[in-house]
């Protein structure tokens, strides 16, 4: 029954949806109906798996990306007090700044392809990850570290074998937040320029008033965006078995 | 076995005087049980000697040498008050911790085989020979508590520092655990923090009561018998009396 849960609320939402459709006699270019959306997915299969690839791999690009550098910086902040004051401030600012504001510099910077929304999905997930995981790794058992000191742990073996594990939790919780926004930054990235690509591929479709596809695009990427998080989620929880239930 | 000596040992937080020129010796091969109430500073003084007091805002001074006249220096186990196991590690990866801490990072982190002998022979005394695959989540409060004493013998040092290893367990669970630590920990020098009288009474063969703002030590008792003394024993529950009421008049005072 628990794991029927999530299939019955989407079952009900389409319902709905559909009900909405029929009772306010809705137009086609304002809200096709789940069915209309369907037959269009079916319809032009072929071009939304291309544009599916094009934006998966600019998402999980950026994810692998995003969260090297995140990690590394968090552990940078964690080993090198002194940078401490320096670097604090830049993690801010990359959050102060608007991301979606420099979209437009990105595309002057990076081109149309690939390489711009790849930066973009990076600047998107880096803080989330950074910051849980700089979290993680200052927050360290103290009776661990104690107890690691007295047996005479070095600090390489003490991160490999002590701090590191336990912050992998805070690190999973990171990346949960960085799988949910990876696809914005990917999206944004595409919006703003690009050639190929599912956000491409709705401007494209809205613009000449294809509603239908439009949303059978909005349908893929958001199968794709839970789909993402599910795995992840599910990997996690198999990979840290020791993290708090949520 | 090599007497420890705490010589004019001193420990202040900000203006707050926690002990000052405390002189303490640590027999070889004996149990010396130091009790006292909540917050009076007897784990502050196990974490001096420990080396551990490294708090920011904390001052200290004096020293702790043993035989002849050196500096302690991982000579020494720690157990403290919880098991402290490690969640990722199963019972046996947990036992060996030491080992791999000490390692160098470019080694391979292999248990050699003479390591996971000793390990595999320790957790057949304490009684968890068929949990060295198990991770800790899986095991009771007295079994974890059980591994925690097998990584203490694992790491085989003369001095054994415990900070009240057995104040959350149930009463049963405790005195079996006393007697494992004592027939395990027999030939070496031990000293034990704990606010429970019976077991500085059962362990100790020195008992010192730390009391007071800053705070001192008082006399040694020093109880007759070989430890585990048994419960039914007169005179260990007379004096068990006696020191609930001491604990409870301090208590009351402060």
């Amino acid at each position: 029954m628990k794991q029927l849960k999530p299939f019955l609320v989407v079952i009900a939402l389409l319902l709905f949806w559909e009900a909405i459709v029929v009772l306010l006699e809705m137009p086609d270019y304002i809200l096709p109906g789940p069915l209309a959306v369907f037959q269009s997915m079916y319809e032009y299969s072929d071009m939304l798996w291309e544009n599916t690839l094009v934006t998966m791999a600019e998402m999980l690009m950026g994810l692998a990306l995003g969260v090297i550098s995140g990690v590394f910086l968090a552990m940078v902040l964690v080993y090198f007090v002194a940078l401490r004051p320096w670097l604090l401030p830049l993690l801010l600012v990359t959050q102060a700044i608007p991301v979606f504001a420099l979209a437009p510099i990105l595309m002057l910077w990076f081109g149309y392809g690939l390489a711009s929304k790849v930066v973009m999905t990076v600047l998107v997930i880096f803080f989330p990850v950074a910051t849980c995981s700089y979290d993680g790794l200052r927050h360290t058992h103290q009776d661990w570290l104690d107890m690691a000191h007295t047996m005479g742990g070095n600090r390489f073996t003490v991160l490999r074998h002590i701090r590191w594990p336990a912050a992998l939790p805070a690190l999973a919780s990171g990346l949960r937040v960085a799988v949910v926004v990876a696809p914005i930054g990917a999206v944004v990235g595409e919006w703003v320029g690009s050639s190929a690509g599912l956000g491409y591929m709705m401007l494209q479709a809205n613009a000449r008033l294809w509603v239908d596809q439009m949303f059978a695009a909005l349908a893929v990427l958001a199968f794709c965006s839970v789909g993402l998080y599910f795995v992840t989620d599910v990997a996690l929880k198999k990979l840290i078995p020791w993290q708090p239930a949520t | 076995m090599f007497d420890v000596n705490l010589k004019d040992a001193s420990l202040s937080y900000g203006d707050r005087v926690v002990f000052q020129n405390l002189n303490l010796t640590l027999e070889g091969g004996q149990w010396t049980c130091l009790l006292g109430g909540s917050g009076v500073g007897k784990t502050s003084l196990l974490r001096f000697i420990a080396g551990l007091s490294t708090a920011k805002g904390l001052k200290t001074s004096g020293t702790v040498l043993c035989e002849n006249h050196k500096v302690l220096e991982h000579r020494f186990a720690w157990m403290a008050q919880q098991d402290s196991l490690l969640p990722w590690f199963n019972v046996l990866e947990n036992v060996t911790l030491g080992s791999r801490l000490r390692k160098s990072i470019f080694r391979r982190n292999k248990l050699s085989p003479e390591d996971r002998d000793r390990a595999e022979d320790i957790l057949a005394k304490v009684g968890l020979a068929k949990k060295t695959n198990e991770l800790p989540q899986n095991l009771s409060g007295g079994q974890r508590q059980r591994v925690a004493l097998a990584r203490t013998l694992m790491e085989d040092k003369p001095l054994v520092l415990m900070d009240e290893p057995f104040g959350a367990l149930d009463a049963i669970t405790r005195l079996n655990l006393q007697d494992l630590a004592c027939e395990l920990l027999q030939d070496r020098t031990v000293f034990l923090i704990t606010h429970d009288p019976l077991e500085a009474l059962r362990l100790g063969h020195h008992i010192y009561h730390l009391q007071g703002n800053p705070a001192t030590l008082t006399e040694a008792i020093m109880p007759p018998g070989k430890t585990p003394r048994s419960l039914e024993d007169r005179e260990l529950m007379t004096l068990q009396g006696e020191l609930l009421e001491r604990l409870r008049q301090e208590e009351e005072c402060a």
